[in-house]
């Protein structure tokens, strides 16, 4: 209890204090049950956009049309798993475990970013991907890397690295295509004309209408409004856009000299919403999938927690894990064939 | 260069199978896990495919009787327990094969020597999945030797020689059988019993006669390469 402690160093004031001297907060400081609740939730709905954001990618690893490409997306993919476990370990810090997180994706009480319920419907997808949805994730993101959560953000630091190559690659795959053939150029300009509203709508409601802006600004949690992002990064996509040889699907889009930015046309706010609401194109089959993963991996995690509980778990003076290793170092195949 | 078509055919196979566990896998560890797996062959297969003529060529453009891989990579991943015995018994031949090349002078030698690497984390990775599945519950014992029998009849194939691989294919043989006998005593699994050799295992994937799934899968694989015949992506 705080009654002893003098009123200066009440936990609410070094909290406070930290804040405003732009220090970060650690896993074992005093925190307000909200600011923890906040970061859990925001946390935990990271890291599950980046273990669902593996199905539409992964659904064209099988079918990449040159074994190069097909060794990018699955380093890709593979990357996202990796963000996946930061994000879990990070969220792991504030109290709560990775199965719990696991169980509420699964169950619909947390969510995963609104992008991934799109469908992969050509292979140009995993550019438009690339190039726009990590576009749209890493300028969301990089202010995060200042974020007040310390774990919250040396986990994004180390994401950001990684996911400004995936951009990049995506964008030089979109490139590759717009200057092939006929086809590929068609193929391209279509996925970006599917992509481009649904990654604006990755950065969240419009200001007048975000729940947990004003708050989460205040705890430095947040460092830029929806809409100041979303606006940056239109008017980075826009030169990019042309350099790729390829059109942004919004007539209402140009520039503002007043403003020094570009204006761009209204989003779709009630699909957003829908999309959010489980009624996108692929929220059912997202979740369905990881649901099935999961329990049908059960009996892999069930055998490797009694295998560790019979080899690791010796609590007693019996050392059986001395034994196990000396069997560990026979019977190597490159010993056997000598 | 037939050796390079069959070892790089091998390594490009299974690496696919691999692939198609992205976002499937039982736990998010071995998501990492096997994609690592899967790139570290697809590696492979692009050096050893080079060697033979071009990538992209050989990987889209063939058709099944013209692949040279065992059929042991091509077999579906199943379960877990499928994969990781497929897993096991390829990569305790790869690691022998590699080892042996890598110290030998022929034209695999300096890919052989970056392979073993590789292959080590793989088997390692395989046998300890072998050990924890045999020796978990009763359910992942009976999968894991579920999986071990079904597999066993494509490993014969593995020890018949490839021309223009200069290894001692009986001591290949020798060491893999004591390297997995080894591994299924310490999981409390039984060594297969039956056939490992015979007209439709021993040498029919080098020959370019494979299982049925394998159609499927290049099919699913040479798709969008083959509808846009000369593009370059």
């Amino acid at each position: 209890m705080t009654t002893t402690v003098p009123d200066a160093q009440a936990p609410e004031a070094v909290f406070d204090a930290a804040l405003a001297a732009d220090e970060r907060i650690e896993p074992r400081d005093w925190m307000p049950d909200a600011y923890r609740a906040t970061l859990v939730r925001q946390i935990a709905q990271h890291a599950h956009s980046e273990i669902i954001g593996m199905q539409p990618e992964a659904n064209w690893i099988t079918r990449a049309p040159s074994l190069r490409r097909k060794a990018i997306l699955m380093a890709k993919v593979q990357d996202e798993a990796g963000h996946g476990l930061y994000l879990y370990s990070a969220a792991e810090t504030l109290g709560t475990g990775r199965e719990e997180l696991l169980d509420k994706l699964h169950s619909g009480r947390q969510r995963y970013s609104s992008i991934f319920n799109y469908p992969t419907l050509t292979w140009a997808d995993v550019g438009a991907i690339g190039w726009l949805v990590d576009g749209a994730a890493i300028t969301n993101q990089v202010p995060l890397c200042r974020c007040s959560y310390g774990p919250y953000a040396r986990a994004m630091i180390r994401i950001c690295k990684e996911e400004s190559f995936h951009q990049r690659q995506g964008y030089e795959l979109l490139l590759a295509l717009s200057r092939g053939t006929e086809a590929q150029h068609a193929m391209a300009q279509d996925a970006v004309n599917r992509w481009w509203w649904p990654s604006l709508m990755m950065f969240g409601p419009p200001d007048d209408a975000s729940a947990h802006s004003a708050q989460s600004m205040a705890w430095k949690i947040k460092r830029h409004s929806n809409d100041e992002l979303r606006q940056r990064f239109v008017d980075i996509c826009v030169p990019q856009a042309e350099s790729l040889g390829l059109t942004l699907p919004d007539p209402d889009l140009r520039w503002n000299e007043q403003r020094g930015h570009h204006d761009f046309g209204a989003i779709d706010w009630d699909e957003f919403h829908e999309v959010l609401r489980g009624n996108g194109p692929c929220n059912e089959q997202r979740i369905e999938r990881r649901r099935r993963a999961h329990e049908e991996g059960a009996w892999v995690r069930e055998a490797a927690a009694a295998y560790a509980a019979k080899h690791d778990g010796h609590h007693g003076t019996h050392d059986k894990h001395a034994e196990h290793t000396e069997h560990d170092n026979h019977g190597k195949p490159e010993e056997a064939a000598a | 260069m037939p050796a390079a078509l069959a070892l790089g055919d091998d390594a490009l196979v299974l690496s696919h199978r691999l692939g198609e566990w992205a976002g499937n896998a039982p736990v998010l560890e071995e998501e990492v896990a096997l994609a690592n797996i899967a790139l570290d062959l697809l590696g492979q297969a692009r050096a050893l495919l080079s060697l033979a003529g071009d990538e992209d060529e050989l990987a889209f453009l063939r058709e099944e009787r013209a692949f040279r891989n065992v059929q042991l990579v091509e077999q579906p991943n199943g379960d877990f327990a499928h994969t990781i015995a497929r897993q096991l018994y390829f990569s305790a031949y790869q690691q022998l094969l590699y080892g042996q090349l890598a110290s030998g002078e022929g034209p695999f030698a300096p890919l052989a020597a970056k392979a073993v690497k590789e292959v080590a984390y793989h088997l390692d990775h395989a046998e300890h999945w072998t050990l924890r599945l045999g020796d978990g519950t009763p359910e992942s014992h009976a999968r894991m030797q579920r999986a071990l029998d079904a597999l066993w009849r494509y490993t014969g194939e593995l020890f018949e020689p490839v021309e223009g691989v200069s290894a001692d294919w009986p001591a290949l043989q020798d060491g893999w059988s004591a390297y997995v006998t080894d591994v299924l005593r310490r999981a409390g699994l039984t060594l297969p019993e039956g056939p490992r050799e015979g007209a439709w295992t021993a040498g029919a994937g080098r020959q370019g006669i494979h299982t049925e799934p394998f159609g499927r899968m290049l099919a699913e694989m040479q798709h969008l390469h083959r509808s846009h015949p000369g593009a370059s992506w």
